[in-house]
């Protein structure tokens, strides 16, 4: 079976200037740099890293928001380019974005109802009568009851608001949701009804997610597969629940160890990893992550680690791992 | 109400600081709208107190009404006690000399609690100022020094940067600086890792946890998160709908919860190597303020509800020395 969405080698880098003396001089900022995934119908790939890793950098790249520097991305079995004609239209229909503020995401001067009916408007199709009938069927099985269709997004509690931009992004039927940190805004116990209905509406409508949190534990309810970013790289890659007990990379095992133990359990002896991401216009050579890991090696400084496969079903980017085995990963022996 | 509260290790000491009967209204466009219920609170000296509560429960208001930061909009009585000395009708008078100095407040985004447009050093300085008499190289150093407790490196030249050369994690470590230069007995710390990166809110964590320990200050730690609750805190005070549900010893409270809200709070959050079909989520959503249902808030949302819950106000039942909960199911 071919994957709904196919990622290869994707880069992309902005220039900006910085300051240099009395000058400014420019620099690349490697937002993504390298990342390659396939994601399959009706499955979700969580992304998980810190603020700046390039998650919705990525997000944006793998809708055509904005064109990508280098790489190639597969949607439905076509490549997606970032050119505003009306075949991106076309493959825009079948993939839709959820972001993490439903407020700014939502016209607060329109019905909320009008606005789930928009898309349809928008693209056309189908007999312009059932626009409002599809509209509050789906609002309907989306919790929204017939009482709040006609209020405005601002008369609506956080988790109604995501319901309503939850039916916006389906009304369309896509195949592909991009979700940016969907339930980081919300309450912890609406952020569980949310969570909730993302995995019912996966089973009832096959719809494939792009889930990009901060949130482990969120990814990990979730996800059918996980992807660690750091610094515009994925540096480790696997399904959840071996990924997250087991972490292979000394990033992934250092964001384990920063989760609070929530009770009972040991308090406090954690590995607590020090320092900050560096910049990402200071070019280095070697591994992205060697200012901080505590395994840091003489190799590290001078080879960067390329994701290989460990097992059947994960990669990791890490010296540690790349001698154990030198076949590389099937998603990078595509690339040149 | 009268409650009696939980007892601290030694039973004759006398609260640092006590909160009795605190009642908080806003007025706009000629409605009143009540978010703070007639608040009942003790922090012992030295201890960690964790408040959890989801947005609106009130658990900011509480200490910016304590320390009269509210503003005119708002209506607050009550009374608050600060090591014996009573603050009779929160009087700004009053208050503006413990602010900062004997209870220091720090707040959950850094980059919009420091000025933008002043150096991190020049503020530092006026709160050392402020609090402490300083002046001069005197202040300096001591500056130099506060910025080296809290693992700011090459504090000296720190003191230059202006609040954007510094990374938000840097930012909360000089508002921690800044906080600690009254020593304070009591840090306020209100979600002060909930715009911070996972492996920086596990420095900020500890961080805290470290001043806490050498100042021997005592420190509330406001987060919607249980788990940073559960890492930091001695005891905890669960918040709904402007009121108190469950007080308790941390290690009751998520051993045995018995506020249905408490319960509902732990069971919905999804968990490391547990993976539910579906979370067990609270149903429904937190009433707004002013459109509080009759009898227990949580009724409507709870699981366990009971018609009298409709009709009664459940006080706060001591279940156990240390632990109480606001259900009619712990009258019992």
């Amino acid at each position: 079976m071919t994957p709904l969405l196919q990622v290869n080698n994707l880069v992309k880098h902005y220039p900006v200037w910085v300051p240099d003396g009395w000058r400014q001089r420019q620099v690349t900022l490697r937002a993504v740099d390298g990342i390659s995934f396939d994601l399959n119908v009706g499955k979700t790939l969580g992304l998980v890293g810190e603020s700046g890793c390039g998650k919705t950098t990525t997000a944006r790249l793998v809708l055509g928001l904005m064109a990508a520097s280098q790489g190639q991305i597969l949607f439905e079995g076509r490549t997606l380019s970032a050119e505003r004609n009306a075949a991106w239209r076309a493959l825009r229909q079948r993939m839709q974005m959820v972001y993490q503020n439903p407020l700014s995401a939502l016209d607060r001067r329109l019905p909320v109802l009008n606005q789930v009916i928009e898309p349809l408007h928008i693209h056309g199709g189908g007999d312009a009568l059932t626009y409002v009938d599809q509209a509050q069927e789906l609002m309907n099985s989306l919790g929204l009851s017939p009482a709040l269709w006609h209020r405005y997004p601002h008369e609506l509690s956080g988790g109604q608001r995501q319901r309503v931009v939850l039916s916006r992004a389906l009304i369309l039927r896509p195949s592909l949701l991009v979700c940016d940190e969907p339930v980081s805004a919300l309450d912890v116990s609406i952020q569980a009804q949310v969570i909730n209905l993302l995995q019912d509406i996966q089973e009832r409508m096959g719809v494939a997610y792009l889930f990009i949190s901060h949130d482990l534990k969120v990814v990990h309810q979730i996800s059918d597969n996980v992807g660690v970013m750091y610094l515009g790289h994925i540096v480790e890659q696997g399904p959840p629940a071996e990924l997250f007990s087991e972490p292979l990379h000394p990033y992934t095992q250092a964001l384990m160890a920063a989760l609070p133990k929530r009770w009972g359990g040991e308090k406090n002896p954690r590995v607590i990893l020090q320092g900050e991401p560096p910049n990402p216009v200071e070019q280095q050579s070697g591994c992205i992550f060697q200012q901080r890991c505590p395994h840091v090696q003489t190799i590290c400084q001078t080879q960067a680690p390329i994701l290989v496969r460990v097992s059947n079903t994960r990669s990791a980017a890490c010296h540690l791992h790349s001698s154990s085995t030198s076949q590389l990963s099937p998603m990078l022996e595509a690339q040149p | 109400m009268n409650t009696q509260l939980p007892m601290p290790a030694e039973p004759n000491a006398a609260p640092l600081v006590s909160l009795r009967n605190l009642n908080v209204e806003f007025s706009a466009n000629g409605m009143s709208i009540r978010v703070l219920h007639g608040l009942n609170l003790d922090v012992h000296v030295g201890e960690s107190l964790g408040m959890v509560g989801e947005s609106g429960c009130g658990k900011s208001v509480t200490w910016l009404a304590a320390l009269g930061l509210l503003g005119s909009h708002a209506k607050v009585s009550g009374e608050f006690t600060l090591a014996g000395e009573s603050f009779d009708g929160l009087d700004d008078q009053g208050l503006s000399k413990i602010r900062g100095r004997r209870i220091a407040l720090i707040s959950q985004d850094p980059a919009s609690a420091l000025n933008p447009v002043q150096r991190v050093g020049t503020q530092l300085l006026e709160a050392i100022r402020l609090h402490k008499g300083l002046q001069g190289n005197d202040a300096l150093a001591h500056a130099a020094r506060l910025l080296d407790q809290v693992h700011i490196p090459s504090a000296r030249q720190r003191l230059q940067s202006y609040p954007h050369e510094m990374s938000g994690g840097m930012n909360q470590r000089v508002m921690i600086a800044m906080a600690l230069a009254g020593e304070p007995e009591l840090l306020i710390a209100d979600e002060p890792t909930t715009a911070l990166d996972m492996t920086i809110q596990a420095q900020i964590l500890n961080l805290l946890g470290e001043v806490r320990r050498d100042q021997k200050m005592a420190m509330v730690l406001i987060s919607h998160d249980l788990s940073v609750i559960a890492q930091e805190c001695e005891r905890v005070m669960v918040m709904y709908a402007g009121r108190v549900v469950e007080m308790a010893q941390t290690d009751d409270l998520f051993r045995s919860a018995r506020h249905p809200y408490t319960q509902g709070l732990l069971s919905c959050l999804p968990e490391m190597g547990k993976r539910p079909h579906r979370l067990p989520a609270i149903a429904g959503q937190v009433p707004q303020p002013g459109q509080l249902p009759q009898g227990c808030s949580f009724a409507p949302r709870c699981d366990q509800v009971m018609p009298a819950c409709a009709m009664q106000l459940p006080e706060l039942w001591t279940v156990a020395s240390t632990h109480q909960s606001a259900c009619l199911l712990s009258a019992a």
